[in-house]
């Protein structure tokens, strides 16, 4: 062995014991989510702001697919015992992690046996709401928290001769607005993304109806849905109506109607607020936001809308070690600092108030006018039993059930009464099913 | 044959072969058997075992429920919609996949010149996996950005598989088919030029026009060929096309394309009901074993080897 061999060996050595004494002292905490692209850059930065604040823990963000593959991920994870440390889950999933209780860590337990200040009062009513107890013990942790808004293309609306500056407030008025439209060439009034979480699921929040018995859910497992009452039956059977001269055009299930709007077909489109990153990079006109129209004649409304998107929660089966670190990236999660600039990159809201305190103080939404509907539409009102979430078991599947009842309205093969009718059964079904699991 | 005794046949050459040695059998047949107990016996009986179960879906709980799982799927009125939904899908799937292939084959059989590139250009679509075969299709059909779409609109047909079943159903049926032509075709081709030249230069020569010629002797002497792809055809219609739904339909609209496969993974991976989900999956592997006996039983009586 010559010199330069056994000098390379030396530094070889050196370098093993060095990132074995790192690995010794830092604590890694494996965070599973669902946020592709450019988005999952942001999570990224996220997770790379939090390990340079300090130097005992790493959070590793792993991009797991879409939301029903990162839950699943999860689940199945769980059952090997290899679960990651955090585990992000869309809203509708809440219902079957809260049951889980031997899987999860609440984060109000998480954060009180760790130490960690923690204050539940610091985050907006509706978003913490969504995520509590009914006796306001928060269970996991807010993350990116979307409402829908009404999108509207500002140059279609001076083209129909409509003020671009005054959109259509109630849906009296999109239905005026939408007839201008198709009389100014359109073949598209307004259209919709997630039509069972805007046209339903928010629908009846926003005209403070029930969506379900038993508040909605969250009062216990023997709910059952009522989403077919009066209000819902109208709603449903006007879209369906003004199908017919082209007033409301059905753009298919999820987000696939994005197209609709983003080409300039449908110049009124309701869809999540975090649709605005697609449409800035998409639309080649000026698009304006504004809130969700409701229906004046309904006593109570507009209440307030709910969130969509994601929470993150803890699984169970780490060590205590590991829980510190999980908390204390959850503290450095809620620091308006990171809440401002995920809502400033993104459509989601702001989770807590002082974050919200924030962007107004720097006179963020002077510049972007709008982007702080969705958190109007969210706090407008103290939530109510009707309005502050959904806590439904397999509730994927019950909106499946509801997609197919709504493509039988749409069709005119059902009434607006027959399909909700059938889909709150099909939906109770489900519910029976997932109530005998929970025992 | 000389040399004296074959050292594993036996001490005297006889017509039936008989093996003298008592574990050699065995070990000649293991691999096969372990190959089936790991991937079809072993996962099965987990399925049927699952479907028996009320579980949640972190395996906290688990209960013992008979039947529930199965009562529920056979009182549920959109589950036999699915199995009839099921039926047209494969029947066509199989149908249109073989039908196209043996034309095309036919055809690559005449052709001379070229017929290399011919031949690779048609077997290149089974290289593409069903996901990416529906969102080829997606694309091309999108009711809102679609090529086709525009193209048929220009022509006063309006198209819109969100909400039109039929135009649903078919567009999965040939983005299913599409990809399947191609594995046929590949059979087809192989079993044409089986067939000995001089039976169809004998036929020719007794005047047989070339329809009459492909009925007479070039389809019979096919029917091993299509009878097995028959049977691959039905498998891979009720197996492998979920990726093509999810894709293209999600299985809707209102449950017009929500085949069984894809209401086994829509249940088990999506909405995470482990019980149910394997219920179906039992329902499902009873129907293609009984499918595939009745093929063998009555269909393969008419096949000509």
């Amino acid at each position: 062995m010559n010199f330069k061999q056994s000098a390379m060996c030396a530094a070889a050595a050196a370098l093993v014991v060095g990132t074995a004494s790192s690995a010794g002292a830092v604590t890694e905490i494996q965070w599973w989510h669902a946020h592709g692209g450019a988005l999952g850059e942001r999570v990224n930065e996220i997770a790379d702001n939090f390990n340079r604040s300090q130097s005992d823990y790493k959070v590793s963000a792993i991009y797991k697919g879409s939301y029903p593959e990162t839950m699943t991920a999860g689940v199945a994870a769980f059952r090997a015992g290899k679960a990651p440390h955090i585990l992000q889950v869309y809203e509708v999933g809440t219902a079957l992690m809260m049951g889980a209780k031997g899987a999860v860590v609440p984060i109000y337990q998480l954060m009180a046996d760790a130490k960690v200040p923690f204050d539940p009062e610091a985050y907006l009513p509706a978003v913490k709401g969504y995520y509590s107890t009914t006796d306001g013990k928060m269970l996991s942790m807010p993350f990116a928290s979307s409402t829908p808004v009404l999108w509207f293309n500002k140059d279609a609306f001076k083209k129909a001769g409509l003020d671009p500056n005054a959109p259509p407030k109630t849906w009296p008025e999109v239905g005026e607005a939408g007839k201008k439209l198709v009389a100014a060439g359109y073949t598209c009034g307004f259209s919709t993304a997630w039509i069972t979480w805007i046209h339903l699921e928010n629908f009846s929040a926003w005209h403070n109806v029930p969506f379900g018995t038993q508040e909605n859910g969250f009062a216990g497992f023997n709910a059952e849905y009522t989403f077919n009452g009066p209000a819902q039956v109208k709603h449903i059977q006007q879209l369906a109506d003004w199908q017919k001269d082209k007033v409301f055009v059905y753009g298919g299930r999820d987000n696939l109607g994005n197209a609709k709007f983003v080409s300039g077909e449908c110049p009124m489109y309701t869809e999540s607020s975090a649709g605005y990153a697609s449409f800035k990079a998409g639309a080649k006109f000026e698009f304006g936001v504004s809130t969700l129209p409701y229906w004046p004649d309904v006593q109570g409304a507009p209440q307030n809308t709910i969130i969509g998107g994601n929470s993150l929660w803890v699984m169970a089966g780490h060590k205590p070690a590991e829980y510190k670190g999980v908390a204390e990236f959850m503290r450095f999660l809620s620091l308006p600092m990171v809440q401002a600039y995920w809502h400033a990159y993104t459509g989601y809201v702001p989770i807590t108030t002082a974050a919200y305190d924030m962007m107004k103080s720097v006179k963020f939404y002077n510049d972007y006018p709008g982007r702080d509907i969705p958190i109007l539409e969210l706090g407008g009102k103290a939530p109510t039993a009707n309005s502050k979430g959904l806590r439904f078991g397999y509730l994927p599947q019950a909106r499946d059930a509801m997609y197919e009842e709504l493509e039988n309205i749409f069709t005119a093969k059902k009434t607006a009464k027959e399909g909700l009718d059938n889909a709150v059964k099909r939906g109770n079904e489900l519910l029976r099913k997932f109530e005998k699991e929970q025992n | 044959m000389a040399g004296g005794p074959h050292p594993l046949l036996g001490s005297s050459v006889e017509k039936r072969v008989t093996f003298n040695n008592r574990v050699l059998p065995y070990l000649l047949v293991a691999p096969q058997i372990a190959v089936t107990l790991v991937f079809f016996i072993w996962p099965a009986s987990q399925a049927v075992f699952q479907s028996v179960l009320i579980q949640d879906a972190f395996g906290l709980s688990t209960r013992f429920a008979w039947f529930d799982n199965f009562i529920y799927l056979f009182d549920n009125a959109e589950y036999l919609q699915s199995m009839k939904v099921t039926a047209v899908f494969s029947i066509a799937v199989a149908l249109l996949a073989l039908v196209s292939a043996l034309f095309l084959a036919v055809q690559a059989d005449r052709v001379i010149k070229g017929a290399t590139t011919y031949k690779t250009l048609l077997i290149w679509p089974y290289a593409v996996a069903p996901a990416v075969a529906g969102v080829l299709f997606l694309f091309l059909f999108n009711p809102n950005v679609g090529l086709l779409v525009y193209a048929l609109r220009a022509v006063g047909y309006g198209w819109n598989h969100a909400l039109n079943g039929d135009q649903a159903m078919g567009l999965v049926i040939v983005a299913a088919a599409w990809r399947q032509i191609s594995y046929n075709f590949l059979f087809f081709l192989a079993g044409l030029q089986a067939i000995p030249k001089s039976l169809i230069e004998a036929a020719a020569i007794d005047g047989a026009g070339s329809v009459r010629r492909f009925w007479t002797i070039v389809f019979p002497l096919l029917t091993p060929t299509s009878f097995f792809l028959l049977v691959m055809n039905i498998v891979y219609a009720f197996f492998e096309t979920f990726g093509i739904i999810h894709q293209v339909t999600k299985g809707g609209p209102a449950g017009s394309t929500n085949i069984l496969v894809y209401n086994v993974f829509r249940d088990g991976f999506l909405g995470l009901d482990l019980g149910g989900s394997a219920a179906q999956s039992v329902v499902l592997m009873v129907i293609v074993i009984s499918l595939t006996v009745i093929q063998f039983r009555y269909i393969e009586r008419r096949v000509n080897y």
